[in-house]
């Protein structure tokens, strides 16, 4: 870690196209866009240097999200509001950067302090939904399979409900697991394909 | 797999101009592998307002996304076409399998990544040809924008079909796509062509091809007709006045500036770095080597232009890397003062150069130490032959004594994984030749773990060499697929502790067909598209029956085209493409090569009258100002040395 250095936490949405790069894309995407708006980043060591730069929590492919959260470690600090001005004028149409402020260079990795995320997905029209949403919060387990891997999705929802047209939950987001909107959507029998999901925040350790 | 493509060809139930449905694309996106392919808004991309310029150019390339992201060419063209204020230029790939499927589906329209048009909007669709195994993507694409696939079906309601690139010097396997070839460097031709498109309004169609035939370096090929005698093969002759016995490459006399503001994508390109292209041509005259002719004269950057250039491309992209192009980049007589004014420059941004080969010498080493530093991820030399002899044959001016001690110099300077590039089926190959790959080998591993003990690594690739239009070779044959396949066996056995790699010989003698065809080919690929090949290219895809069945479809046969040797004097389908490096010249190259005689680097003179002299106006003076690697005057008699 960096002695002399600053880390800085940026809250950004992810909208539009956008929403169909991968989480590696985006990590390349935020690569560029801060060398592009020339702030001091703090390299790796080592043959292959690579900037300081971390995402909490990846978005799947398609998904948008409301406050996306990261945090990038420069050699020296610079002011807050400069490096906004800058790297605002360095990303593309999509991302908008909400927030930017420094935290502490002790605290623990931003992905270790994830514990939960929240969804919506809209619009939802089918009629029994109510019904199915109560059978499958009283459900003692949902087996699932992903990826040829079966496990239990019911420990992963911690809160699952409508809201007029709009799907609400959170699901657990820990090093144990993570839970998936899509198959929270798979569970209740509903169709992924033409719903908009949401991530409308991540919520930290520090949070609770 | 392809259900609601129409067996004739094309479906005629999606008229142009269709609305390009943003809701049923979102509902595809979600479904397919990797969407953002399909998305465009990268940075750097061009948007223009659709209705405020006169000329609408459609960039296409066909290959994946990825791949054609990688592609120079096509970059600077959208940079070009995009600089001017009358017109615009946007791109479109070849969708993988499953989105092709999924826009079929969906019936949407192929479209444009900028602004979401559908192709058949546009005025002009230029494909971009770097090689033959996509051939079929091209006819996928215009499928799938509903545009028909044969020029003689098109009216003036379609846009103009045209294409360029290396493939395009022998046009004729694709003739009956494309309404016309720009053959050459297409920088300044292709202005001149949109520019002459755009004045000609929305007249007919015809009338306009053969105003283009009239400008330089445009092939129209509806305009020549071929006869086979006998079923040999023939070459294009004109029908028309219009139509011109010979059509000359356009070339540029001094290398335009690079385009510095390039197309950051979010997918992960091949080739995922910035580039600046150093320099043009190459005159060390490798025999089996295309792109050694057709790229001649040899055109150098100045290195305070590649210096500028750098600096203004990395702040417009944040590249980490930035890879010096050209056929032979440590031949730049300027090279080293570039690496290192770079490496000076931009180190401490965290910013690497590279090269993307090679020679095999200690100066190329030097300057690898430069511009790897102490990361030294790999050396790639390609001594092309194992023995002494074959590697004179074809005019790879390397001694078994370079490699040796460049790849010792390399071991002691800490590199520890060396790959080599060597080719099998190479004209007057013998069992001898290729057991002189293995001891090359051998030697030079046994010299790594001497140095660099248990970690040093040599890999071989071993590619099959293919005869290519306009090379010295042109006339050699495909080597048979028996013994070609013993000699494979042979190096896989002898090198089977070496990550060692080959070509599926089904993909070279398909290669090969496609390079040295004539225009009766066009009817195969038809077939064999309609069959279902895709993406040729692609391993996971290609399916060789889809191919063997069209040519028997056809009545032709594929070694007919790959495997024979050609006649000196008789027609070739390319005799009506003048790159400028005459035929006489090839045949001359490949009666020494016959003869073991080694033809020397022409940079600087004494000059062998490869033509390219004579072929161009402004030439003499282009070289007489130093812009050329050509000496002024042809020294002596050139034509018989
Ligand atoms: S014209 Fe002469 S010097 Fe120039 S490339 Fe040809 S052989 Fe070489």
């Amino acid at each position: 870690m960096v002695k002399s250095g600053q880390r800085i936490r940026i809250t950004f949405s992810k909208g539009g196209e956008i929403r169909y790069i991968s989480h590696l894309d985006m990590m390349r995407l935020w690569k560029r866009a801060l060398r592009r708006a020339n702030v001091p980043l703090a390299y790796s060591k080592g043959f292959n240097p690579q900037p300081k730069i971390s995402i909490a929590a990846p978005l799947a492919v398609g998904f948008t999200g409301e406050e996306e959260v990261m945090d990038t470690l420069l050699e020296r600090p610079v002011s807050l509001t400069s490096f906004a001005r800058s790297v605002k004028k360095q990303i593309p149409p999509g991302i908008t950067l909400k927030e930017v402020r420094e935290v502490y260079m002790a605290l623990p990795s931003l992905q270790s302090q994830v514990r939960f995320a929240e969804y919506t997905v809209s619009p939802l029209d089918d009629e029994e939904i109510e019904g199915k949403i109560e059978a499958l919060l009283a459900a003692e387990a949902i087996p699932r399979e992903r990826r040829g891997k079966k496990y239990d999705l019911r420990p992963l929802i911690d809160d699952l409900r409508l809201e007029g047209s709009t799907l609400w939950m959170r699901l657990k987001h820990d090093a144990q697991g993570a839970g998936r909107p899509d198959e929270v959507l798979a569970a209740l029998g509903l169709e992924r394909a033409g719903k908009a999901i949401h991530r409308t925040r991540l919520i930290f350790a520090s949070q609770l | 797999m392809f259900a609601g493509l129409d067996r004739r060809g094309y479906n005629p139930n999606w008229g142009l101009g269709v609305e390009v449905s943003e809701e049923r694309l979102d509902q595809i996106l979600s479904q397919v592998t990797k969407p953002a392919r399909y998305t465009g808004g990268e940075w750097n991309s061009v948007v223009k307002d659709w209705d405020g310029v006169r000329t609408k150019v459609l960039l296409a390339y066909p290959d994946l996304y990825e791949v054609g992201m990688s592609n120079l060419g096509l970059m600077i063209l959208y940079d070009l076409i995009n600089k001017e204020d009358d017109f615009l230029a946007e791109r479109a790939y070849t969708p993988w399998v499953d989105m092709e499927e999924a826009l079929r589906g969906a019936k949407i329209p192929l479209y444009s990544l900028e602004t979401r048009h559908a192709l058949g909007d546009f005025d002009i669709i230029g494909f971009s040809l770097s090689y033959e195994l996509n051939y079929t993507n091209i006819l996928t694409m215009l499928d799938l924008a509903g545009i028909p696939l044969l020029s003689c079906q098109r009216s003036e309601s379609h846009p103009l079909v045209i294409a360029g690139g290396s493939c395009a010097y022998n046009p004729e396997p694709l003739a009956d796509f494309f309404d016309l070839f720009v053959i050459g460097e297409g920088e300044e031709v292709l202005l001149e062509l949109v520019e002459a498109y755009g004045k000609w309004g929305k007249g007919e169609r015809d009338q306009f091809l053969r105003r283009a035939a009239q400008i330089e370096g445009v092939y129209v090929p509806s305009l020549y007709e071929v006869a086979y005698e006998d079923g040999a093969l023939g070459s294009p002759q004109p029908r028309t006045p219009e139509a011109k016995p010979v059509i000359t490459r356009r070339i540029l006399n001094r290398l335009p500036p690079p385009p510095t503001e390039v197309i950051v994508p979010y997918v992960e390109a091949v080739h995922d770095r910035g580039m600046i292209e150093i320099m043009r041509g190459c005159t060390r005259g490798c025999r089996f080597c295309q792109a050694g002719v057709i790229y001649r004269p040899l055109r150098e950057r100045p290195v305070e232009e590649v210096l500028v250039a750098a600096d203004e491309l990395l702040k417009a992209t944040g590249y980490e890397e930035v890879s010096l192009v050209s056929l032979s980049s440590c031949d730049h007589s300027q090279i080293e003062e570039m690496v290192r004014g770079l490496v000076t420059r931009h180190a401490p941004q965290q910013v690497t150069v590279s090269l993307p080969s090679l020679r095999v010498d200690s100066f190329s080493l030097g300057l690898a130490t430069l511009f790897q530093g102490r990361r030294k991820t790999g050396l790639t030399f390609a001594p092309e032959a194992g023995s002494q002899r074959l590697r004179e044959v074809i005019n790879k001016g390397i001694t078994e004594e370079d490699i040796l001690s460049t790849a010792e110099r390399a071991f002691r300077a800490g590199w520890q994984r060396i790959k080599l590039y060597f080719m099998l089926g190479l004209p007057t190959e013998t069992r001898e030749d290729v057991a002189a790959i293995c001891d090359l080998v051998k030697r030079i591993w046994g010299m790594g773990r001497e140095i660099g003990g248990r970690r040093a690594q040599v890999s071989i690739s071993a590619a099959t060499f293919v005869p290519k239009p306009h090379t010295p070779f042109q006339w050699m044959p495909l080597e048979g697929a028996a013994s070609l396949k013993e000699k494979q066996a042979f190096l896989r056995r002898e090198l089977k502790d070496f990550r060692l790699s080959w070509n599926d010989p089904q993909v070279t003698l398909l290669e090969a067909v496609l390079s040295r065809g004539d225009r009766r080919l066009g009817a195969v690929i038809h077939e064999a598209w309609r069959r279902g090949a895709r993406f040729d290219a692609w391993d996971e895809l290609f399916e060789p029956a889809n191919w063997w069945e069209a040519f028997q479809d056809q009545g032709l046969d594929p070694d007919f085209y790959a495997r024979r040797p050609l006649d000196r004097d008789a027609p070739l389908p390319w005799d009506h493409i003048d790159v400028g490096v005459k035929k006489g010249f090839l045949a001359r190259e490949c009666e020494r090569a016959l003869r073991g005689q080694t033809t020397p680097d022409c940079r600087g003179g004494p000059c062998f009258a490869c033509g390219v002299l004579e072929t161009f106006p402004g030439a003499r003076e282009a070289a007489r100002q130093g812009l050329w690697g050509c000496p002024p005057r042809v020294a002596g008699r050139g034509e018989d040395r």
